[in-house]
């Protein structure tokens, strides 16, 4: 990403010391004040009653109840949200097709949503007085208020994620290789399994990456469809981790929601590292997913 | 359109048709749903709810406070971003990877980090209560929360566009007798705009639907502190269905005429970068 020749640019195509100087350090302030400081303040809240309030607030049934959720959520999730974004990459980028750029728009859509809606969206389908309510109330089959509702608000929340990260890279790539593998005699899954998966490998991995880090850190859509039910021992509740966050934090007990929080701030720490290790692996990924520009129009 | 018949690669009816399926099932569906539900409404009762003079709060807040937010993130994310790109510093990998920080961290655990933060006892609000600014629980802490949520668009915008610039056309500014300054605001900060207002338009588009941070920030009070998604949020939690059902209609139509223009900003940015590099 950085270019040597800018920045040992000659003195007339650069900035004099002190500008330099000065840029840096309103840049590291404002780096500092908005994501350092909270950072820190996180764990520093979370170990504020010690080691011990700490491990217990996440032995907690609760707790240890909202992790189960939000794996169920994101294990249901991401691996559907996968194999829709192979498809649609597929389609999109070794096709063409008339109405190809509205496919495009109608993807990213989930995007443009906010959070609340796209919770409230499922209510008005499956909730009591949505249009398949009276019909699933009557086969006694719940879906808001429940875990299916939690995974369909994570699902649409997602659902963008992979895709966006695949067609651009598959456009680029184009359809020789594929071509020459079918001419060769490959029939069509050994030329997806042989060829096409080893090239989009990288991709599909920092889109299961970041994929990953929103449906388990997914809050408002979430919330409307959840209901808040606390979990027990042996009943699973349907509060995730995020949601298990706000009920402590309403309670009052900051340290335990901080306790909570720190691991989904462990995991967003991760989140980065395996991204900056994924990117630094392959210069041309910029995780679009998490900076929405519009698929296939971005400044290359 | 004419390679398709000599298009040998199979799956195209496989996968467009389950793209289609699988788009239609989670997004289209649910979607249509809320329109057909909002047009049961009579539109007397529809204008009831959507200029309520809480509605109307509700949005001078939501777009005064977005708009605000992303603005000081233009201005500061436009700093970063050149000094990323630019400048060589001890720990600027870190802070590379750390822009992204708003997008990975759930946005449940920064409403609460920040309300605890500028709270009048907290790490910062602690310095600013002697001066009598009063930051969460009021307007100023929405506005905060959307800016911490809005940091990392314009960076990541404007970044590549910043590193694919010609060195030559600078070259050719200061060959002319341009200054450093004159160069940037007659030569590099045009050729900037497109990504910096495309960066502006979805950190704007974003903090209008935002929730999870600033419901912890905001004291949620009606026509002081509740924006659009706590308005909503408010009206399903008391079952008015038919209510937030017309407000997510307006809230759904200005994202997509959002969204209609950052795809025109994007398709505008990368027809000047075509003709400034070519």
């Amino acid at each position: 990403m950085t270019d040597d020749v800018k920045i040992n640019a000659p003195r007339r195509l650069s900035e004099p010391p002190f500008v330099r100087r000065l840029l840096i350090t309103v840049a590291l302030a404002f780096i500092v004040l908005f994501l350092v400081v909270p950072l820190v303040s996180v764990f520093t809240e979370a170990l504020r009653q010690g080691l011990g309030y700490y491990f217990q607030t996440l032995r907690d049934p609760a707790t240890v109840n909202a992790i189960l959720v939000t794996l169920i959520a994101a294990g249901i999730s991401v691996p559907l949200n996968c194999v829709f974004g192979v498809a649609a990459a597929w389609t999109i980028a070794k096709f063409d097709f008339p109405g190809k750029n509205i496919l495009l728009t109608l993807i990213d859509l989930p995007f443009s949503i906010s959070p609340v809606i796209s919770g409230m969206i499922y209510v008005l389908v499956f909730g009591a007085q949505g249009w398949f309510g009276p019909w699933l109330m009557e086969h006694d089959i719940r879906i808001i208020w429940a875990v299916p509702g939690i995974v369909l608000a994570t699902m649409f929340v997602t659902f963008p994620f992979v895709a966006r990260e695949l067609i651009p890279l598959m456009q680029a790539q184009g359809r020789t290789e594929e071509e020459a593998a079918r001419v060769l005699g490959a029939n069509g899954w050994q030329t997806f399994w042989r060829v096409t998966l080893p090239n989009i490998k990288w991709g599909l991995l920092y889109g299961v990456i970041l994929c990953n880090a929103r449906a388990m850190g997914e809050f408002g859509a979430v919330s409307v469809v959840s209901g808040h039910i606390s979990g027990k021992a042996g009943a699973l509740g349907t509060n995730t981790i995020p949601l298990h966050v706000q009920i402590l934090y309403e309670a009052n007990d900051l340290t335990g929601a901080f306790a909570v929080a720190s691991l989904l701030t462990f995991l967003a720490l991760v989140t980065l590292v395996l991204k900056t290790w994924v990117e630094y692996k392959n210069i041309g990924l910029r995780g679009t997913a998490f900076t929405p520009v519009p698929v296939g129009k971005r400044p290359h | 359109m004419a390679k398709k018949q000599n298009n040998v690669l199979p799956g195209f009816r496989l996968t467009l048709g389950y793209t289609l399926v699988y788009l239609g099932l989670i997004v289209i569906i649910p979607l249509a749903a809320t329109f057909v539900k909002s047009s049961e409404l009579s539109w007397a009762e529809f204008s009831h709810t959507v200029f309520s003079p809480q509605a109307l709060a509700a949005y001078r807040l939501s777009f005064g406070a977005s708009f605000l937010a992303a603005a000081v993130n233009a201005v500061f994310g436009l700093i970063v971003a050149w000094v990323l790109v630019r400048y060589n510093f001890y720990g600027k990998r870190v802070v590379d990877a750390l822009v992204d920080l708003p997008f990975a961290l759930p946005t449940a655990v920064a409403g609460i980090t920040l309300a605890t933060l500028y709270a009048p006892n907290g790490w910062i609000g602690a310095w600013l209560a002697p001066l009598g600014i009063k930051v969460s629980y009021t307007r100023l802490g929405i506005f905060v929360a959307l800016t911490f949520i809005g940091l990392p668009f314009i960076v990541r915008t404007v970044q590549p566009v910043l590193a694919d610039l010609d060195p030559e056309i600078e070259e050719a500014a200061a060959s002319l007798g341009a200054n450093r300054w004159q160069a940037f605001c007659r030569v590099i900060f045009p050729m900037l705009s497109p990504a910096l207002l495309t960066g502006f338009a979805l950190a704007f588009a974003r903090a209008l639907g935002e929730y999870g941070s600033v419901v912890f920030i905001s004291s949620n009070i009606p026509m002081k502190t509740q924006i659009v998604p706590l308005l909503i949020m408010s009206e399903l939690d008391g079952f008015q269905y038919a209510k937030a059902t017309a407000l997510a209609v307006v809230m759904l139509v200005i994202s997509f005429l959002l969204l209609l223009a950052i795809n025109l900003l994007q398709w505008w940015n990368n027809r000047h970068n075509a003709t400034s590099l070519a």
